[in-house]
């Protein structure tokens, strides 16, 4: 059982913390912003302090996690069009049926199509250790959170003549509720329009009804402190994300990654429970065929 | 019914005369239609009513296709089958409403599906039409003007009159006009209708035989009446003048004939019609199972749908800000919506009843034949015949059987008959002590005009033909052919006995325009003229001949069996001859009574008068001249009896020892007497010598009554069965007593008559329960009908076992289409039973390998095949089936559209379909010396059974399901931190189920062949090479990639490869266990087997390595 051995030490060297900040409790310093809409402006905004007992030695991940969402819903899952993403300029103009019913706004098609695109996430989150009072933003890389692939090849800007975003995604019009169009997500050229990779992570629809979603990495600067010390930290939110109508939950976590991945208490813990199944029943099967098998073979053997 | 011909008017020259067909309706008198056909100037005959009279020549009835005809005929008639029809309806849900799943998942194995049953049927379509066409075109000889045409066959119509030179086939029905031989004969073979190779001899119409040429036949106007068509090709018809189309014309230069039947209405083709559909014990379960499946599909889908409703009440579930519907879908009507659910649900789950599982079935079944027909085993050096297989529907009902209904002559003898003594006035004869005729002479003791008469009556009273190879007709030879001649007959027993009577000193020289010529034992030649035959009949049970002695004197000659001669004798030495005949049937010789009666001039002018009266008869002709011979067959004198051996086949008697073994019952069913068949019965081991004959005969009944006899005996079998329970696995066990029940015809036909009182039905119970406690039973003194009244009487029992029946003469084929299996020995007495049998084999000890070995792994194969199926479906649907819970019940597929489609027809196919053809769980050998009884009464398809593997289904997909889903929820499984999504969910839980139901099959295999190891490592492999390439890169024509890289991103994470291979491992495990606690506790007959097996090798090993070591 040593695969499981492994298992379980590596599960105990993660670290994870998960903060809820949905707001629905009253307590809640996000409670005032539980009804926000897409489009208020300005944001609403709240902080949430929390304290992490132990330190995050390695690189840190930063997730998003919803619950009760359903992004595998069928409507939903189809609702996209891979050759618009993939920069495909006739389906630009033209998107596909199954984004419907957004697939067009005020006659223009609007790119990125569908409602997966149409309800990407949009609250912004930053991080600050507290020091003495003293707020110390944390840096987060955005780049390197979605597939590779997916970056490279599977989405594309479209193409034409030169550069410019605007011009590219000219004849088209945003989906409904984000606030920007396409080509104004991130201010780098190469994270910018279909290609940001916040927009890629939330294109990649989730299995079940809770998910969570990479949001941003931490990287560990030097040998000589870790990632994140232990101490109080504060996480600060832009709320624009409405999840209350539907019952949903949105988090922040945070966590470190081995090369098995995150923390997954099932592998381990099914490892041991089947070895020690097997175990017995091999212990079981050699004393039934101690006591039964010699029986049938010599009672029956002709001649 | 006899089928009638007789040109009853004759008018020579008479100018315009009226030519009447008449068709009689075989039930009834009233006609069925009238034709007529007015004979213009020259003999034109054309056609004034329109009349059915099929001119052209179709051979094949099942030619169902035209070459415009074919799309939409052949697309009709395969979706009328029910699965066809419940996929096409899939598919088109799936083109009409917005499905889950595109159109193309269905609609690509449909289509390969028809496609290939298409050019299957299409192609066999297109040999017949080939077939035909050489047949509608091959050139026939039309008298027409008086001159000799040669047009196609195709231009032939019922009343033309035809020309057939030697050695051609006839190409319709024909009535016999005249033959170029002086006597108005020819000889014909009927080889190509039903195998038999001996020469027949037809007679031309008395009135037109002597119309020798074209002209002659030409002026001639008759009328023709004649019966309905019908397809008896042996009713012993007046039907010496009626030429069989297929029948070949031997011997003679030409004849002339008129046409009656043609086309399809032809005794051949009549022929041809197919039998009727027989279905086996799988097939009826597979559709129960079937139906069972489309319950739970549609409980699925009901199920599924309500849950939708439900859930989707509070309308943020319904529509969720970011979900929104489309605005047609928001004024959609509520029950048509969830109507539409219910289907879309429906589509979802379709792939639960698999239309690839007909595929594999019937390819399964079509090349599994393959393995009987090649079986090297099964080939019999001696005739050069292999077996056939006529249907391979019924492949696994081989290894269900459990009654064996078995012909005794021809079938457990060889049929190859000897003539062994004859018993004259009670002096015997045998031909193998005496050899010459000096010795003989002396002797001889008994009135010397007795025995004369006696070898005389032999030698005239047969059908026995001379093969003249060189002797051509017409040639005057004085001197007589000093050479043995070779006779053929159809029955082997009067060749025996002409052979036998010629080393008695009496040869029979041939037959020649009606005079029969004899050789006797002073070598003079002795010429009788034969005046009449009245051929044998299986009711009468003997024939009779009437010949002018050279002296002139009259005399009838019968032969036949004891029972039917005896009655009719008046004198004679009854006492004598019956008990040496008596004697002789005990020791399994079949016996035949010879008696004679002298008719004077009168007589036999009354005789004649009577005949004619009966063969002129339209009506119930059979039946008049059965009343007439049993009016001229009376007051006999008895001459004697004769003997004639027929062997045993090789190897029967180990044969019904290899059966009975098996638990399958033998009965023996025939027409001989009771003594020769319980003879035989002992012979061949049926019987043994302290098997407890139980007689069910006439002359008990007589003594007793049919209640008190039954009910003595069911008495008997019973108190036997409530003191000893019997061991289940072997019938044979020494401790209990074996029965053998005797029963006669009569006495059966007692049991069977329905009573008014409605008893019979009562008779019946205890006559079954009776035979259910025998181990052997045989029936003599069985008409054909009877043979097939008893298979159905057993057939429709309440245990509803599975019968077989095998013989090898006309007699059986009733039996053989009514039994579940019909087998055919390829025998003597011609191919009849064979064309109609589902199997042919050459010899009855195949029966062995066939039922215990091919049989049996036939069974096994497929009833695996089918539970394997249906559970290998189950552990693919039942995945997304629970997934509905988790996706708001919006029919969300969890595996992609390609494995969706490909899950069937490629990823999983192959190893099931070679391990359906391949599988052996134990070696022939074994299986051939301890028969093993697992797979009785359907064992392996059984509810029991099903139940495991649908459960086993089950617990894997839940396995699968909820593996991938504690695996992949919320956490993260990959080492740089990114997430997976729902295609990624979707493909683990596929990977898993690709190998789960490999492995398990591979766990099922025990007979490993490099094509085994070849397939199922193959298919694994093409799944991830498949996978691969499918995610590798963008497909252009696609409009969604969203397969794209998942399955290397999957690769590339540990926890998914551990997880994996933990599903794999639980999956497997409830079965492994399952196999092993069996196995050792609860060992069924196949695994001690198995496992001595395994000993015995462990064993010879040993003793190999201790031999190595010392």
């Amino acid at each position: 059982h040593s695969t499981s051995e492994i298992i379980i030490l590596k599960a105990a060297e993660f670290k994870k913390t998960k903060i809820d900040y949905t707001g629905t409790e009253p307590s809640s310093p996000c409670n005032k912003c539980l009804n926000v809409s897409w489009d208020s402006t300005p944001p609403c905004t709240c902080t949430i302090n929390f304290t992490l007992e132990h330190a995050f030695e390695s690189n840190v991940f930063m997730y998003y996690g919803l619950s009760n969402f359903y992004q595998n819903h069928r409507r939903y899952v189809k609702s996209r069009d891979d050759s618009q993403l993939n920069g495909d300029n006739s389906s630009l103009l033209n998107p596909s049926k199954e984004c419907e019913p957004y697939r067009t706004n005020e006659d223009k098609p609007i790119a990125p199509c569908g409602a997966i695109a149409n309800s990407m996430f949009n609250d912004t989150l930053e991080l600050y250790r507290i020091d003495n009072d003293t707020r110390t933003p944390i840096t987060l890389i955005k780049k390197g959170i979605a597939w590779w692939t997916d970056k490279n090849v599977k989405f594309r800007n479209p193409t034409g003549d030169g550069n410019n975003l605007t011009a590219l995604f000219q004849g088209t019009t945003k989906p409904v509720n984000w606030p920007k169009p396409v080509y104004m997500l991130d201010s780098e050229p190469d994270n910018n329009g279909f290609i940001n990779e916040d927009f890629i992570v939330w294109m990649r629809t989730a299995a079940l009804p809770t998910f969570r979603k990479l949001y941003r990495l931490i990287e560990r600067k030097n040998n000589f402190q870790p990632t994140l010390q232990a101490g109080k930290y504060s996480l600060d939110i832009a709320y624009n994300y409405p999840v209350h109508s539907f019952d949903g939950r949105k988090r922040m976590i945070l966590s470190t990654i081995s090369w098995m991945g995150g923390k997954n208490p099932f592998l381990g813990i099914a490892y041991i429970t089947v070895g020690s199944i097997c175990f017995f029943l091999g212990v079981v099967l050699l004393f039934i065929h101690h006591k039964y098998g010699n029986r049938n073979t010599s009672a029956d053997i002709p001649n | 019914m006899g089928f009638l011909i007789c040109l009853k008017h004759i008018y020579p020259g008479y100018f315009l005369s009226v030519v009447v067909i008449r068709v009689l309706s075989f039930q009834s008198s009233v006609f069925a239609f009238r034709a007529k056909f007015r004979c213009l100037a020259h003999g034109i005959i054309w056609l004034s009513a329109s009349i059915s009279v099929i001119s052209s020549y179709p051979i094949s009835f099942e030619m169902k296709y035209t070459f415009w005809n074919f799309v939409p005929k052949n697309l009709f008639e395969q979706f009328r089958r029910i699965a066809n029809f419940y996929f096409l309806i899939i598919f088109l849900v799936q083109l009409i409403i917005d499905t889950p799943t595109s159109p193309v998942t269905s609609g690509l194995p449909l289509l390969f599906v028809i496609t290939v049953t298409a050019i299957k049927q299409g192609y066999e379509d297109w040999l017949r039409h080939k077939a035909d066409n050489a047949i509608n075109h091959c050139p026939v000889h039309f008298i027409q003007h008086g001159k000799l045409v040669r047009k196609q066959s195709q231009k032939l119509r019922v009343g033309d009159i035809v020309m057939v030179k030697e050695n051609e086939t006839f190409p319709c029905d024909l009535i016999f006009l005249s033959s170029s031989r002086g006597d108005g004969t020819c000889f014909v073979t009927t080889t190509g209708l039903d195998g038999e190779s001996s020469q027949k001899t037809y007679y031309a119409v008395q009135d037109t035989k002597a119309f020798h040429n074209e002209q002659e036949i030409d002026a001639l106007h008759a009328t023709i009446e004649c019966e309905q068509p019908q397809p008896d090709l042996y009713k012993p018809l007046g039907s010496e003048n009626l030429l069989l189309r297929g029948a070949t014309l031997k011997n003679t230069e030409k004849i002339f004939g008129v046409a009656i039947y043609t086309g399809m209405e032809t005794k051949m083709a009549l022929n041809y019609q197919s039998k009727s559909q027989k279905r086996s014990a799988v097939e009826k379960s597979m559709n129960v199972f079937l139906v069972v499946y489309l319950g739970i599909l549609v409980s699925k889908a009901v199920i599924n749908t309500v849950l939708k409703y439900a859930w989707q009440s509070d309308p943020f579930r319904d529509e969720p800000w970011y979900n929104q519907k489309t605005e047609p879908e928001k004024k959609r009507n509520l029950f048509l919506q969830a109507f539409t659910d219910f289907l879309a649900f429906m589509v979802l789950f379709n792939y639960i009843i698999p239309v690839s599982m007909y595929v594999t079935v019937e390819m399964q079944k079509f090349l599994g034949s393959y393995f009987l027909a090649w079986d090297e085993e099964m080939f019999d050096e001696g005739t050069g015949e292999g077996p056939l297989v006529n249907t391979s529907d019924l492949n696994e009902e081989l290894g269900q059987i459990e009654y064996v209904f078995t012909d005794k002559t021809g079938t457990l003898t060889e049929n190859n008959m000897e003539f062994v003594e004859c018993c004259i006035e009670g002096h015997v004869y045998i031909p193998h002590v005496i050899c010459n005729v000096s010795s003989l002479m002396s002797l001889t003791h008994g009135p010397q005009n007795r025995e004369e008469l006696f070898f005389r009556a032999l030698c005239l009273c047969h059908t026995v033909q001379v093969k003249d190879d060189d002797s051509v007709d017409g040639l005057e030879k004085d001197e007589v052919p000093r050479k043995p001649c070779v006779y053929i007959s159809s029955s082997p027993d009067e060749v025996a006995l002409v052979e036998g009577i010629q080393r008695l000193g009496y040869t029979f020289l041939r037959l020649k325009e009606n005079y029969m010529e004899i050789l006797n034992r002073e070598n003079n030649i002795e010429k009788f003229e034969l005046l009449e035959v009245f051929s044998f009949d299986s009711v009468r049970r003997r024939m009779s001949v009437i010949v002018r002695s050279p002296t002139g004197d009259i005399f009838l000659f019968c032969k036949g069996a004891d029972s039917s001669i005896f009655p009719r004798v008046k004198e004679g030495k009854i006492d004598q001859v019956r008990s040496r005949v008596q004697r002789n049937a005990v020791e399994g010789l079949r016996t035949l009574c010879v008696a004679y009666k002298k008719l004077s001039a009168e007589e036999y002018s009354d005789v004649q008068e009577l005949l004619q009266g009966a063969k002129l008869a339209l009506q119930e002709r059979d039946k008049k001249l059965a009343e007439v011979y049993e009016q001229i067959e009376t007051d006999f004198i008895l001459l004697g009896a004769t003997a004639v051996e027929d062997r045993l086949q090789e190897k029967a008697a180990d044969t019904i020892e290899a059966l009975q073994k098996a638990g399958i019952k033998v009965w023996v069913l025939t027409g001989d007497k009771m003594e020769t068949a319980a003879a035989t019965c002992y012979a061949c081991k049926l019987f043994r010598r302290n098997t407890q004959i139980l007689e069910l005969t006439t002359k008990k009944i007589e003594e007793q009554s049919l209640h008190d006899v039954l009910f003595d005996l069911n008495k008997t079998v019973i108190r036997q069965n409530g003191s000893l329970t019997r061991d289940t696995f072997s019938g044979l066990s020494a401790d209990t007593q074996d029965y053998g029940l005797i029963i006669d015809g009569a006495a059966l036909s007692l049991i069977m008559k329905p009573r008014y009182d409605g008893s019979s039905g009562n008779y019946r119970e205890i006559f079954l329960n009776i035979c259910r406690n025998c181990t052997a039973v045989l029936c003599c003194r069985m008409a054909p009908l009877q043979k097939a009244q008893i298979v159905k009487l057993i057939k429709l029992s309440k245990e509803r076992p599975i019968t077989l029946a095998i013989g090898d003469g006309a007699n059986d084929v009733s039996m053989i289409l009514e039994a579940h299996v019909g087998i055919g020995v390829i025998g003597k007495e011609g191919r009849q039973a064979a064309r109609n049998s589902d199997y042919a084999i050459p010899k009855f000890k195949h029966l062995k390998k066939m039922l215990l070995v091919h049989g049996h792994f036939y069974y096994i194969r497929i009833s695996e095949l089918v539970q394997y199926f249906f559970y290998k479906n189950v552990c693919f649907i039942f995945p997304q089936f629970l997934y509905q819970f988790f996706c708001g019940f919006s029919q969300q597929t969890l595996y992609d559209t390609a494995y969706l489609t490909l899950y069937n027809i490629s990823f999983t196919s192959l190893p099931i379909l070679l391990y359906s053809l391949m599988e052996q769980h134990v070696s022939p050998e074994t299986l051939k010396r301890e028969p093993s009884l697992d797979v009785a009464k359907n064992a392996l398809l059984r509810w029991h059974a099903f139940v495991y593997w649908t459960f086993l289904g089950v617990f894997d997909a839940v396995v699968f399901f909820f593996g991938a889903y504690f695996l992949l929820n919320n956490t993260v499984v990959t080492s740089n931190g990114q997430i997976f999504g729902n295609w990624t969910f979707g493909t683990v839980v596929f990977t898993v189920l690709v190998f789960t139901v490999t492995f398990k099959l591979a766990i099922d295999t025990h007979y490993w062949t490099w094509i085994n190891h070849f397939v199922i490592w193959g298919s694994l492999v093409f799944y991830i090479v498949f996978s691969l390439l499918w995610g590798g890169i963008t497909w252009p024509f696609l409009n969604y990639q969203r397969m794209y890289y998942v399955f290397m991103q999957m690769l590339s994470s540990g926890p998914a490869w551990l997880g994996i291979i933990l599903l794999i491992t639980v999956s497997l495990l409830p079965d492994v266990l399952k196999k092993v606690l069996c196995r050792e506790l609860w060992p069924t007959a196949t695994e001690r087997i198995q496992v001595n097996n395994l000993f015995h090798c462990e064993v010879r090993h040993f003793l190999y390595y201790k031999c190595l070591i010392t």
